[in-house]
């Protein structure tokens, strides 16, 4: 998947899959089955990239962000950061690949201490990580205020005193702290008001022009993704069903889920879309999913082969991948 | 039965020109607070005609979801008082009207879709119960009739397997399941007007597509009005035929829909369709609405748009602007509109 690009990424996923046990009884539980919340997703990033990841709830992008994060184990396949598998890292280690990988959270007033003021909880990942005495760490609090835009007295002040805008840039400032390669992006507008939303995407395109981090963006929202993000993920009940360079893909969309989800998008002016996907029922239990391809329930263009055969992930276009058995067809005119 | 079918029978989807079934005069809804007077709603004015979707868009806290509770007089207990205003239905002020007479009128003549199904269904009862209730309230049918009805009233709502529905409980559905269910419980006393609050908000955006289809589908064959609250222009796009822009309560700018997107009058509707990322063609730099909205407790003089406004000029200050039309039924409250 990193067509197109040279040597090793920032971070490579490798065939990653969580699984949750499905258990009865509490003594002598037994397990029932496995919640496949994530199976076998691999992509990378690259240094000073965006990757989006697309896809509707339970379809696994929050779970896959916890691998990275390492605040979750695997049950199986890797997480590389510069090469280095990052799962079974401890002590020291740990707490430097903590202040590599970075997350903001969706919701600015949860992810705040409302009893830390704001220079504490910016300085929190500083002490943490060593930074320097006091008048250092300091000298950075009042640096990253300036950089997320606000005002340098505002580090004596506490969250509740701030707007949820704001406040998503405090955690922003909280998460840059350390100067990381990587920062886990998770719905980071998706609670902020329309007009405070475009400020904030400004802001963290502007950061990302700065100090070249990279973002891997949780979202569900498509025009954020298109705006934000270089390269996008389609996830679908655990599993990557499109990827591609945002721009090719938004342009070209190859498989059927993602056709849906571009048309489920309302527009943002009057008139209808010249095509509507209107899919039938909702997602499937990720305890029990479909056969096949996992989509092939809801699909408009299922076939008999879709129900028994997984179809893999293959490019489409240079550096475009779809999973879809249409495509092995040679059957992309029926979508276009 | 054929109480049901009657839903077909109502008079088809009205045109732009039809009665007005329910006008908003005025409507002042403030908070009586130790610190001051938050003014929520402040002089809030529209009308809603038979069978259109009004939307009424704003940002958190502009004042809609408390315009719509005013309306409801279902205002949160303690503080909050609508002070002024009138809230004519079919010509009848409502908020005259006591307690009893209101409980009357709400779902058969105005009923009320809420932004979260998980918190307007009771957790300890089951569908069915819930739903039985709504349509016995209305009708006072027997039991076997209520039934019936409520099976009917799931599958109206393209609600599989109803009878089996019945007896479940919400959490054994899911969000658009339980969005479906809110829905049909709303639209169960044949109100002449509906309010959604945000009612796809919490819904994933494919199922958000199922359910914006749902409604649209039954106020064409009920010929209800709706009053639309949201936050999302695409849905505004998608649902609705007139858009009352809401900020710092007061309706900024109102006008028919494909009006309001292709030529914003106010610099707050203009701006806020200009800061939502496109779906097509490339754009660096969203544009951006600088500053907060003003505290509800100390409102400017003038404007309320005016200390964030581009354009703003010595008398926007000075005073609130009135509405100019900008076209027919169009109308924004900006002084750039008043001719030199």
């Amino acid at each position: 998947m990193t067509a197109g690009r040279q040597g090793e990424p920032l971070l490579r996923v490798e065939h990653l899959r969580k699984y949750y046990p499905f258990t009865k009884g509490v003594l002598f539980a037994k397990t029932l089955g496995n919640v496949k919340a994530v199976d076998d997703v691999s992509f990378s990033i690259g240094a000073g990239e965006t990757l989006g990841l697309v896809g509707e709830s339970g379809c696994g992008k929050t779970t896959t962000s916890k691998l990275i994060l390492n605040l979750e184990a695997p049950s199986q396949g890797q997480v590389l950061l510069g090469g280095e598998p990052i799962h079974g890292l401890s002590g020291e280690a740990l707490r430097q690949y903590r202040a590599r990988v970075q997350a903001v959270f969706q919701d600015p007033w949860s992810s705040l201490n409302p009893r830390m003021t704001v220079g504490r909880t910016i300085a929190e990942a500083l002490i943490v990580t060593g930074w320097g005495d006091r008048a250092a760490i300091a000298d950075r609090v009042s640096q990253l205020l300036d950089q997320v835009g606000l005002r340098r007295d505002q580090a004596a002040q506490y969250p509740h005193e701030f707007s949820g805008g704001q406040r998503q840039r405090i955690a922003l400032a909280a998460a840059l702290a350390s100067r990381p390669q990587l920062i886990v992006l998770d719905e980071p507008v998706s609670a902020l008001d329309v007009s405070i939303r475009a400020q904030m995407m400004n802001l963290l395109k502007d950061i990302q022009a700065q100090t070249n981090v990279a973002y891997l963006l949780v979202a569900h929202d498509l025009a954020t993704v298109r705006h934000m993000a270089d390269y996008t993920a389609v996830m679908y009940l655990g599993k990557i069903v499109e990827y591609g360079p945002t721009e090719a893909l938004f342009d070209d969309v190859a498989h059927p889920y993602t056709k849906a989800l571009f048309s489920a998008v309302l527009p943002p002016r009057p008139g209808r879309p010249d095509e509507e996907i209107v899919l039938a029922g909702e997602v499937p239990s990720p305890l029990n999913p479909p056969s096949g391809c996992r989509f092939h329930t809801r699909c408009p263009f299922a076939m008999p082969k879709c129900a028994v055969e997984e179809p893999p992930l293959e490019e489409t276009a240079p550096g475009h991948l779809a999973a879809c058995h249409l495509h092995a067809a040679r059957q992309i005119d029926v979508l276009a | 039965m054929s109480d049901i079918v009657t839903v077909a029978d109502r008079p088809p989807r009205a045109d732009a020109k039809s009665e007005v079934v329910l006008a908003v005069r005025d409507l002042q809804t403030h908070f009586f607070l130790r610190r001051g007077v938050v003014k929520a709603v402040d002089g809030v004015s529209f009308d809603l005609r038979r069978g259109e979707v009004l939307g009424l868009v704003g940002e958190s806290g502009c004042g809609k979801t408390l315009t719509a509770l005013s309306i409801m007089r279902l205002l949160p207990k303690g503080s909050a008082r609508t002070i002024n205003g009138q809230v004519l239905l079919n010509g009848e002020d409502i908020l005259t009207r006591s307690p009893g007479e209101m409980r009357e009128i709400r779902g058969r003549k105005i009923s009320m879709i809420l932004q979260d199904p998980q918190t307007s269904l009771n957790p300890v009862f089951t569908i069915g119960e819930q739903l039985r209730e709504a349509i016995f309230r209305r009708s006072g049918a027997r039991n076997k009739d209520v039934m019936r009805e409520a099976v009917e009233a799931l599958r109206h709502v393209d609600i599989p397997a109803p009878q089996q529905r019945l007896g479940q409980f919400p959490h054994q559905m899911s969000g658009g399941m339980k969005q479906r269910v809110v829905g049909a419980i709303g639209i169960s006393g044949r109100p002449e007007v509906l309010i959604a609050d945000e009612p796809t908000t919490a819904l994933d955006v494919t199922i958000q597509l199922q359910y914006l289809k749902l409604l649209k589908r039954l106020q064409q064959e009920t010929g209800m009005a709706i009053l639309f609250i949201t936050h999302d222009f695409g849905v505004v796009a998608r649902m609705c035929d007139r858009v009352a822009v809401m900020y710092a309560g007061r309706i900024v700018e109102c006008g028919p829909v494909a009006e309001v997107f292709d030529s914003p009058s106010h610099p707050y509707t203009q701006a806020l369709i200009a800061s939502v990322p496109k779906m097509t063609g490339k754009t660096e730099r969203l544009y951006t609405i600088e500053g907060q909205p003003p505290s509800l407790m100390d409102l400017p003089a003038g404007c309320r748009f005016a200390p964030r406004c581009p354009h703003v000029e010595p008398r926007c200050e000075a005073a609130y602007p009135p509405s100019f039309g900008v076209g027919e039924e169009h109308t924004a409250d900006c002084w750039r509109l008043s001719t030199p």
